[in-house]
């Protein structure tokens, strides 16, 4: 099959790629440009694992064709931190403890930024909600749950 | 996954001379369900027409006429991020804000979830019970229809070869009207409906009689189920628990559900009558406040 040529904006630089239309953007991020930060999970739209930003919304990543991001807007784990500056939620998920296998880490990172940039004082009813896309099979959820309420609490107080 | 090409039609006319081409067609609306179903080979396509680049598919507007007009691509969250479109139309956003989570709401539209057919589909029976039409376009005109009139089994809709769903066109609200969607899962969020209910009532201007009705259900049957024994039993009755409990009995009578992992047959005729019931009693409030 012929390769498509792809011209994106990702974490703030202009990126060009050729793929396959079949690529998902989840393949094309980790085998063509070996941004492996996204994980496959379950590679179905259930786990939440290959969280992106596309253009202003968290999606799955293995449910988007890499065709697809043509003029967008991608943000992936890797453009969550600042330089070496972690992001407010990357610090307080180390410092909280919010994860033990890994895995599922970048995908509830990139879903809560998404989060906290559009409601930056959700409660706890909203994070469990709005993170019900993002499985975790190790935490149970509650550290994770308290790192996304207390990096909320620590970016107000900067503000 | 097969290879198959990509095309981004920019227009209607555009989409249909890429549908005659002879090529087998999947449409790519939010990619959900079909970028999966390809994926794993649960169908095969020489071509994906990703349709989000059509305006007519990405509109939503509420009419002149009060009516809504979605886009058969828009994304569920852009609907129910629309606060006027939240006030009018409240069943809509019932479903539109339980389809999957919030990562496959971003993406997944309506029109995909219509068009997927799954007996179980948490848009339907909302859609159905509020009188929506369908408008499927071609590149011979476009044709509306009923949407209960869409579906021909699991995953089997009843567009023909060379059409596309272009937008569902939902009627304005009747005076002392109220329509609600509710399911049940096992789990909070994040689940396929074991079984589910839309409902819809109109008060007569008693405010006390229910001058018209319509219940439908889903995940009971090969395809979401109008049930006009249910209507029948609430159309010129009281709005009370009584009338209720009786369309309830209906929606258990006509379902025909499968025993399968989510549920056994009796559990979902069950299911079937309480969340009808529960359907009314939501679609009674919002008549009330629409009064």
């Amino acid at each position: 099959m012929r390769r498509t040529h792809v011209s994106t904006r990702l974490n703030g630089d202009n990126v060009d790629f050729l793929c396959e239309p079949r690529q998902s953007l989840l393949e094309v991020l980790r085998d063509n440009l070996g941004l492996t930060g996204s994980k496959e999970g379950c590679n179905n739209g259930n786990c939440g694992a290959c969280s992106v930003i596309l253009n202003g919304r968290v999606v799955n990543s293995c449910c988007v064709l890499a065709v697809e991001t043509e003029g967008a807007e991608v943000t992936t784990i890797e453009g969550i931190a600042e330089g070496d500056r972690l992001h407010p939620l990357q610090q307080v998920f180390l410092e909280e403890a919010a994860l033990q296998c890994g895995i599922c880490t970048p995908g509830f990172i990139v879903a809560s930024k998404a989060l906290l940039d559009k409601e930056p004082h959700p409660d706890e009813a909203r994070v469990r909600h709005w993170l019900a896309n993002n499985l975790c099979r190790c935490t149970g959820y509650d550290k994770i749950v308290r790192a996304v309420l207390k990096a909320s609490d620590q970016m107000e107080a900067k503000v | 996954m097969d290879a198959f090409e990509y095309v981004a039609p920019r227009t209607l006319d555009e989409a249909y001379a890429a549908m005659s081409n002879g090529k087998t067609t999947a449409l790519l609306a939010g990619g959900t369900d079909v970028i999966v179903q390809l994926r794993e080979n649960r169908r095969h396509a020489d071509q994906v027409l990703d349709v989000k680049h059509i305006p007519e598919l990405m509109a939503l507007k509420i009419t002149a006429d009060g009516g809504l007009s979605i886009g058969a691509a828009v994304p569920c969250a852009v609907i129910y991020e629309n606060a006027e479109i939240a006030a009018k139309f409240p069943a809509v956003i019932d479903s539109a804000s339980l389809i999957g989570g919030i990562q496959i709401q971003g993406r997944a539209s309506l029109g995909g979830n219509v068009c997927n057919a799954s007996p179980a589909a948490d848009s339907i029976p909302s859609l159905i019970a509020q009188d929506t039409r369908l408008v499927i376009g071609s590149k011979s005109g476009t044709r509306e229809l009923p949407i209960e009139e869409f579906f021909a089994g699991p995953g089997k809709n009843n567009l023909q070869p060379g059409e596309l769903l272009i937008q569902l066109k939902i009627p304005a609200p009747k005076p002392r009207s109220g329509a609600f969607f509710n399911r049940f899962i096992p789990r909070n969020e994040m689940d396929i409906a074991v079984v589910n209910a839309g409902a819809r009532i109109q008060l007569a201007d008693d405010g006390e009689t229910i001058a018209d009705a319509k219940v439908a259900i889903g995940a009971v049957a090969p395809t979401p189920l109008v049930v006009p024994a249910a209507a029948q039993a609430l159309i010129g009755k009281p709005a009370n628990e009584e009338t209720f409990a009786a369309a309830g009995e209906a929606s258990a009578a006509a379902a025909t559900p499968i025993a399968d992992m989510r549920g056994s047959v009796a559990q979902r005729k069950h299911l079937a009558k309480v969340l009808t019931v529960r359907a009314l009693r939501g679609a009674l409030e919002r008549a009330k406040e629409n009064s």
